[in-house]
Formats: structure tokens, C-alpha cells, sequence
């Protein structure tokens, strides 16, 4: 009853319902003091159904935030998100998220973790279990169910978030620097299973990372943006052909080496330019 | 010796050796304890009746650990001018029992509400603080006054002092909770009362749970105040009577059956949160908890 396999029934209009259509996003905050800061200023983007996008930029310049405003969580100050042909004005069915910092119900069990997103759908137990069960064995923790998230490691607690963000056949995929805190062999596995169940299953993603590698490997699209407040500098496409594969192997091509190199350019001006700022803040 | 030959030859001991060591240290370490707690308890109640015995503190005043003990034997072989110490202790229990699930109850739902509602925690938030800054054990006479001296106005008066410790609690629980996870459980759909039912409520058993020993103990002091107020049942009435008869022995002995059930209850609140915090990882108050 649930559509899990095959993903993507061709409906009609199905494909524009997964478009990510950013207009002048802008997010002003109110400091402690009452004064205003503005965290992203006029972000104009698009992901088109079923693209890989990857957003990086220096550390503060919103990226997080962007994220935020298209997952309604938070409303824009002005400007636009609409996913599909609808604004964006509150939590959009559909989207998934895995968070920046991890947020594992500490109190579920594994199988708990999972299987919450499809009881919220209003789907019965015993068929949301046995879609939770499904999804671990995909994501290679198979017989952990029972156990609580303390109980397993950081890369473990990242394939629990991967499962619990795609049980639900989301449309859309918005990932905050997912493998962020991993060792750069688990990271390398993740990455290469995450592709795989894209594949599958085909959402748009917005993937936020500060690792240009992982970047280029995964994305059919990279976004720079500018330092704080953030905005988009650069947008490069990636044509690399698909399947990639591996992504160890990937990372040794002729094409990779230039993208990454181009990307850097890009980036590298911003990075530094955050850094002298902090620094003057600081000074 | 070295320090590294040192090393070397206590590396090199047989595994099992090690674990024999280390067996009979903690056991060492549980006899001692043990020896401890003994002196202690000798050391208060050896004092206390041989200080009473020599009259240096009168035990007209201040009982005698063997006049307790002849007490709580006359209490549970003659029973007291009330009925039998078993019925009057029941109806203690019952008091404090439904005072404590009165007051928790109504703790919980309302710490719940007004922590998750910051209109509502504003409009009501003073007036808390100033219903918890007035004395309300005073309120035991007025609920006496108002319903009798029956069993409702005992439960009434335990439940208020048990409600603020859990609100408290409750109402801090929730403003502690996660955000990020209030977030996740927002993004995948969740209703106001489903964000209650899967990430507040959770959360915030930490802090209730850990309210409900210090909330029992009050259960049981509303109880026994409201009794020694009025009563016609119940240990604060054998209290109240023995005080009348100039009788610290018998008060004392009521102190201990008191502390024997409160004990009892506390050892079941304890198997609760064990239970209900089981996701909880192994930490410091669990491992050395006194
Ligand atoms: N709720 C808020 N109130 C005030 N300022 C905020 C708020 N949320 C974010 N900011 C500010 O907005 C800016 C952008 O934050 P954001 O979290 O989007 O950065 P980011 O690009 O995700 O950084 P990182 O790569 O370090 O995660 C920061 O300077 C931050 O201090
Ligand atoms: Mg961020």
C-alpha cells in the first residue's frame, strides 16, 4: 500500500513534483541584541527532479539555513522556495532531512528510528516494520533493530539517519554535511551506497558539504556560495557520466581532477575572505 | 625493581590471575563497607540509648531506642486506640499513594502544557511562583475544615505538595528538549500532539522520573500532616495521640514503619525508571547511585 518498489510509477507530472525552484531567497535573524543579521541575501537556484545538488561554501554563509527555508521549517524573510509548482509555506510532505547534528531518537530503538516516518504517514505497524527491517538490511545494519542509538557508532548512527531519511520514498532529499564527522573509509562506503540508493529511488537532492571531493563524486550539479551573507557565486554542472560507481575509483579520472581544480578557484577566495573576517572580528 | 620491569611482570601475569585479584579487592572493598555501615548505625543507636540510659539526655523527652522497640511491638501485637496498626497504616498508604498519583498526574499534564505553550507559561508563570512562595502545608487546615476528616482532604493536601515538585520538573523537561529533534519528527509530518507523543513526552520522563523520589516523600508528609491535623484513621493520628500521652517512644516507632514503606516505594520508583529509561545510557548516577 505503500509505494516503496518500484520507486517512481510514472504518474503524470510526477517528474515536476520533485523540482526545487529557489527565487531571491533572503534570511534575516534578529541577534540577542535586536539587531538584524542577514544569513543568506537573494539565493536563486533550481534543482531540477531527480538532480544530485551539492551546495558548498565557506563555513557561516547559510547553507544550513537555505536548507532550512526549503524544508519549511522556517519561513523566508523575502523571496521564494516552491517545490513542485506549490510555495513552499510550512512542512512539505515529501522532503526528507537528515540533519547536521545527529538526531537519532535517543529513546527508540533502532527499528523504532526507522520505522517512525512511515507510522506518521498513518502506515500500520506491522507493514511499517516490515518496511524498517527492509530498509536496515539495505543499509547493512541487519540484526541491530533492538538496539538503542548510543549503543552503535557514528557511521552506524549515520546508515539509521540514511534509512530513516529515505524509508519514505521522498521526492526530495535535503542532506546537512551527512558524513561530515566520518573516517574517510566509512565515508567512502556511505557515499557509494548512498548513490546506489539514489539510483534506486531517484529524489532530488540538496547535499551540503564542505568536502569538495565528495562533492564533485556525487553531484550532477555544485553550488558555490559566497561568503557570510551567503548568496550563489558559481554553479558548475558535472558530466561525469552515470552510473559513477565507486567513488574511490572516480576520484583518480582526468575530468574529476579539473572539476575539482575549477571548483577550488571558485571557492578558495571565499574561504579565505571568511577567514580575514573572522579573524577581524576577533581581533 | 624498575618501573618497566615492574610493568613487565605485572603485564606478563596470567589473565585469570588478574581477575582474581581484582575479585577478591571488591570484595575486600564490600566487606569493609559493610563493617562501615555497622559502626555507623551501632555508633547512633548504641549512643543514643546508652546517653538516655546514664540520664544524660532525658528520655522523657527525647524516647530510648529499646522503648521504640517495645513500641513497635505493642503497636503490632495490641494495636493502637484506633484499630489495628495494619488498618491505620493502610490508610496512610492509600492517602499518600492517591495524593501521589493525583499529584503527579496533574504535575506531568500541566508542566507539559506550559512548556510547550509559551503563551500559556507566560499567563500562568507568576502566578505558579506565588502559590509555590506561600506555605502550603497550611492549606492542610483548610481543607480540613472544608471536607472533614476523612480520607479526601489527606489525599488533597499530598497531592498539592507533590504537584509543584513534578510540575517543575515536567515544565523543565520540555524546555530542555532537543530542538533538532523536534525538527526531525516536524520535517517527517508530525502533528502538535504527535511531537508530544514521540519527542517531548520521552524527553522530559528523564526529569519527571527523577522528581518522582522527592515527590513521594512529600506524598507521604501531606498525608501525615493533614491526619496529625484531624483525623480518625492513620499513623499522623497515632502520632498526634502519642504526643498528647507524652509518648516519644511511640512517635519514633510510627517514624520507623513510615520509613519502611517509603523505602519500599522508593525501591519500586527506582524499578520504574529502569525500565522506562532503558534507552538511557549507563552513566555515573546509575553505576555509583547511593
Ligand atoms: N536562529 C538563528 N538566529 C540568529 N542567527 C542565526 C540563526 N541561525 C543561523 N544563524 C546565523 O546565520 C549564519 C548562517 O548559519 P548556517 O547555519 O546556515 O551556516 P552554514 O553555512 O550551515 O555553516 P556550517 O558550514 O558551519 O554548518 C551564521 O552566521 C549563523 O550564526
Ligand atoms: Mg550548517
Amino acid at each position: 500500500m505503500v509505494e516503496t518498489s518500484p520507486p517512481h510509477v510514472a504518474k503524470p507530472g510526477a517528474e515536476d513534483a520533485a523540482r526545487i525552484n529557489i527565487v531571491g531567497l533572503s534570511k534575516r535573524y534578529l541577534t540577542p541584541k535586536g539587531e538584524v543579521f542577514t544569513a543568506i541575501h537573494d539565493v536563486t537556484l533550481t534543482v531540477e527532479p531527480g538532480q544530485f545538488c551539492a551546495i558548498v561554501g565557506p563555513t557561516g554563509c547559510g547553507k544550513s539555513t537555505t536548507l532550512a527555508q526549503v524544508s519549511g521549517l522556517e519561513q523566508p524573510s523575502s523571496g521564494s522556495v516552491s517545490v513542485g509548482n506549490h510555495i513552499v509555506d510550512g512542512i512539505t510532505n515529501g522532503v526528507s532531512y537528515m540533519f547536521q547534528a545527529d538526531a537519532l531518537f535517543p529513546w527508540k530503538s533502532v527499528l523504532g528510528n526507522v520505522m517512525i516516518g512511515p507510522l506518521l504517514l498513518g502506515t500500520p505497524k506491522v507493514e511499517a516494520t516490515r518496511l524498517a527491517k527492509d530498509w536496515l538490511r539495505r543499509v547493512g545494519l541487519a540484526g541491530f533493530e533492538d538496539r538503542f542509538p548510543h549503543q552503535l557508532s557514528g557511521g552506524m548512527r549515520k546508515r539509521v539517519a540514511m534509512a530513516a531519511a529515505l524509508i519514505n520514498n521522498p521526492r526530495i532529499l535535503l542532506m546537512d554535511e551527512p558524513f561530515g564527522a566520518l573516517d574517510v573509509q566509512t565515508k567512502a562506503i556511505m557515499q557509494t551506497e548512498l548513490l546506489q540508493l539514489w539510483e534506486e529511488l531517484r529524489p532530488s537532492v540538496l547535499f551540503i558539504t564542505h568536502d569538495l571531493d565528495e562533492a564533485v563524486a556525487l553531484s550532477d550539479r555544485v553550488v558555490i556560495m559566497t561568503s557570510s551573507p551567503g548568496s550563489v557565486k558559481d554553479i558548475f554542472d558535472i558530466d561525469l557520466p552515470r552510473p559513477r560507481g565507486d567513488v574511490q575509483h572516480i576520484r583518480h579520472e582526468q575530468r574529476f581532477l579539473e572539476l575539482q581544480g575549477q571548483i577550488w578557484e571558485s571557492l578558495k577566495d571565499e574561504v579565505t575572505r571568511a577567514y580575514e573576517r573572522s579573524a577581524a572580528v576577533a581581533a | 625493581m624498575t618501573a618497566a620491569a615492574l610493568r613487565r611482570t605485572v603485564t606478563q601475569a596470567p589473565a585469570t590471575n588478574l581477575q582474581l585479584a581484582a575479585h577478591r579487592a571488591r570484595v575486600r572493598r564490600t566487606v569493609w563497607i559493610w563493617l562501615g555501615q555497622f559502626f555507623v548505625a551501632l555508633f547512633v543507636i548504641g549512643g543514643w540509648q546508652w546517653f538516655t540510659a546514664a540520664g544524660w539526655v532525658d528520655k522523657f523527652f527525647f524516647g530510648q531506642p529499646t522503648g521504640i522497640w517495645n513500641s513497635l511491638v505493642h503497636l503490632f501485637t495490641v494495636g493502637t486506640a484506633f484499630g489495628s496498626i495494619w488498618e491505620n497504616l493502610w490508610v496512610t498508604v492509600q492517602e499518600a499513594l492517591l495524593g501521589f498519583l493525583l499529584g503527579t498526574g496533574a504535575g506531568v499534564v500541566a508542566g507539559i502544557l506550559l512548556g510547550s505553550n509559551r503563551y500559556l507559561a507566560s499567563v500562568f508563570g507568576p502566578y505558579i511562583k506565588i502559590v509555590n512562595s506561600v506555605p502550603r502545608i497550611v492549606l492542610g487546615s483548610i481543607f480540613i475544615v472544608a471536607f472533614g476528616l476523612g480520607v479526601f482532604p489527606k489525599v488533597l493536601l499530598a497531592a498539592v505538595l507533590v504537584f509543584f515538585v513534578v510540575f517543575f520538573n515536567a515544565f523543565q523537561g520540555v524546555r530542555e528538549v532537543d530542538q533538532n529533534l523536534v525538527a526531525n519528527v516536524r520535517v517527517l509530518g508530525a502533528s502538535p500532539l504527535q511531537v508530544a507523543r514521540h519527542v517531548t513526552i520521552p524527553s522530559a520522563m528523564t526529569w519527571i522520573i527523577a522528581s518522582l523520589h522527592t515527590a513521594f516523600g512529600f506524598a507521604i508528609i501531606g498525608a501525615l500532616v493533614a491526619e496529625v491535623l484531624g483525623a480518625t484513621h492513620g499513623i499522623g493520628l497515632i502520632i498526634s495521640q502519642a504526643q498528647g500521652n507524652f509518648d516519644p517512644d511511640t512517635v519514633f516507632a510510627c517514624m520507623v514503619i513510615t520509613s519502611v514503606f517509603t523505602l519500599l516505594a522508593e525501591y519500586l520508583i527506582t524499578l520504574l525508571e529502569r525500565s522506562i529509561l532503558r534507552w538511557r545510557p549507563p552513566n555515573r548516577s546509575e553505576s555509583q547511585a547511593i
